[in-house]
């Protein structure tokens, strides 16, 4: 989907576009994707958290999603296909896998993102927390697939409820850098 | 850069997502056709990304030694029930440790002393000195009831004194080494030869039946042997003197001249039964204080015992 033009919050004489502005709105744009990928570099190095593998799924996810629903814009669909390919390089999964469940995850974001814009937290949660199971299904199935045997369900619950705990956390994050941080029309 | 149109280019948006999400199916489809493709791409991701990790390893270490302490801190108190309870073990320790030194210590403070008590023994007093002419011996008042025996052996604070000859109901007489039928075998301690101290009724017994070889020193220290089953090994006696150039006497620790009192220790030992009183000596009792030397002369013996001070040869 296209990323439609915001409505002029400051409507009147805006100040000119200088390269260091432009540079600025680039660089508030570019902010939810990179803040992902930094999230995922981290939740892949070497940091010794308690089951840092199973957060990873729930991370990624929270962070497409959110921006997905609340500014497409910031994070269009080859960069969900690259995060998800950086996650399937680093975290040993088949490949494809997180970048299949990411694309999904982020088609529903997307699909929903004009009921949800002004639905509360809690919607927003709960369709995430069905978003994630469905894809952290997927994932076990093809995971299953893949191995020509049945996996243990176990990490599975653990990755979704990771998810669902990370996930206020993230939105909160991403809500005050949404009005804030990386915010284009502030530059 | 060539404009498209406005639908095309709204088309073209809405086939990126399926587009995106069919090569997202191609990469995995490749990523199972060829592992070796997959493993290549993880390994240059990983050797991409390890400089940065490697950045972070040093502030990764000092958050996890943060943790470590906040962990030691929140476990402070079952820790410091943990050490409280080795503490007390190891103080109970500390006591052992404690009483083992100082029982240590008495132990070799009294190694060239007194041998440890360990047999039963009752501590009398000497009422009067029962010497005769020909007899060194003391009279011991005892409490009635008291079990005493013949051969008890006699020691006061600093050495052997004697050995019980005669018990009665309250009394009892000790022999002392200085009596001149007393024979007592003895080791000398610096060369472990043996010997036998013999009283001759002066104030220090003779030192007699050393081996030939040997020759006691000045000042070396005599102890009881257990030759002949009469004494226990190293009751204290005294030490070598020569009153002449052969005239080897043996000291003794213990004060004789005035013995106030005694203690008598059982020991057990039935190898002698010691003469009814001091001088009188039965018949057919000679011989049995076996000279442990071997150049004692066997007519040696019966003279000696019979109160006729054998030639020594000291």
């Amino acid at each position: 989907m296209a990323p439609q033009a915001r409505p002029e919050r400051h409507p009147g004489i805006r100040p000119r576009p200088t390269i260091w502005r432009r540079l600025d709105a680039a660089a508030r744009r570019a902010l939810p994707v990179t803040f992902s990928a930094v999230l995922v570099l981290l939740l892949c190095a070497p940091l010794d958290l308690p089951q840092q593998q199973a957060l990873l799924p729930g991370a990624a996810m929270g962070s497409v999603f959110f921006w997905s629903v609340f500014r497409p814009a910031s994070m269009p669909a080859t960069m969900v296909f690259l995060l998800g390919l950086l996650t399937d390089l680093l975290s040993f999964s088949p490949p494809g896998v997180a970048i299949l469940t990411l694309l999904i995850v982020h088609a529903i974001g997307l699909g929903a993102r004009h009921a949800l814009a002004r639905q509360g937290f809690l919607l927003v949660w709960l369709l995430f927390l069905l978003v994630a199971a469905g894809a952290i299904a997927l994932d076990w199935v093809l995971a299953c697939a893949f191995a020509l045997r049945l996996l243990p369900l176990q990490p599975v619950c653990l990755e979704l409820a990771l998810a669902a705990g990370l996930y206020p956390l993230l939105s909160a994050l991403f809500t005050w850098a949404h009005r804030g941080m990386a915010d284009p029309d502030r530059a | 850069m060539f404009r498209l149109s406005i639908q095309l280019r709204q088309a073209l948006s809405k086939l990126t997502l399926p587009l995106l999400i069919g090569l997202a199916c191609v990469v995995m489809l490749l990523g199972q056709a060829d592992r070796r493709l997959a493993e290549q791409a993880r390994v240059a991701v990983s050797d991409s990304v390890a400089p940065f990790y490697a950045l972070l390893a040093t502030p990764i270490e000092q958050l996890r030694g943060v943790g470590d302490q906040a962990r030691s801190l929140v476990d402070v108190a079952r820790q410091n029930e943990r050490l409280r309870a080795e503490n007390d073990r190891l103080r109970r320790w500390y006591d052992v440790a404690l009483a083992l030194a100082a029982e240590n210590a008495t132990l070799k403070a009294n190694l060239h002393w007194m041998p440890e008590p360990t047999p039963s023994f009752v501590t009398a007093r000497a009422v009067a000195d029962a010497s005769g002419i020909y007899a060194r011996s003391v009279l011991l008042s005892v409490a009635p009831g008291r079990s005493l025996s013949k051969g008890m052996v006699a020691i006061d604070a600093a050495g052997l004194v004697g050995r019980v000859t005669e018990v009665g109901a309250r009394s009892a007489r000790v022999m002392l080494i200085t009596d001149m039928t007393s024979r007592v075998p003895v080791t000398l301690e610096a060369s472990h030869a043996n010997a036998i101290v013999t009283g001759t009724n002066a104030a220090a017994p003779r030192l007699m039946d050393y081996p030939e070889e040997i020759r006691p020193e000045e000042g070396e220290r005599v102890v009881t042997s257990s030759v002949a089953g009469a004494f226990p090994a190293g009751l204290p006696v005294g030490t070598v003197h020569y009153l002449g150039p052969n005239e080897a006497v043996v000291e003794p620790y213990a004060q004789l001249d005035h013995v106030t009192v005694l203690r008598l220790f059982d020991y057990g030992l039935s190898g002698i039964v010691p003469p009814e009183a001091p001088g009188h000596v039965s018949p057919e009792r000679p011989g049995r204080i076996a000279p442990p030397s071997p150049i004692q002369s066997p007519s040696q013996a019966p003279h000696a015992l019979l109160g006729t001070a054998p030639v020594g040869r000291g």
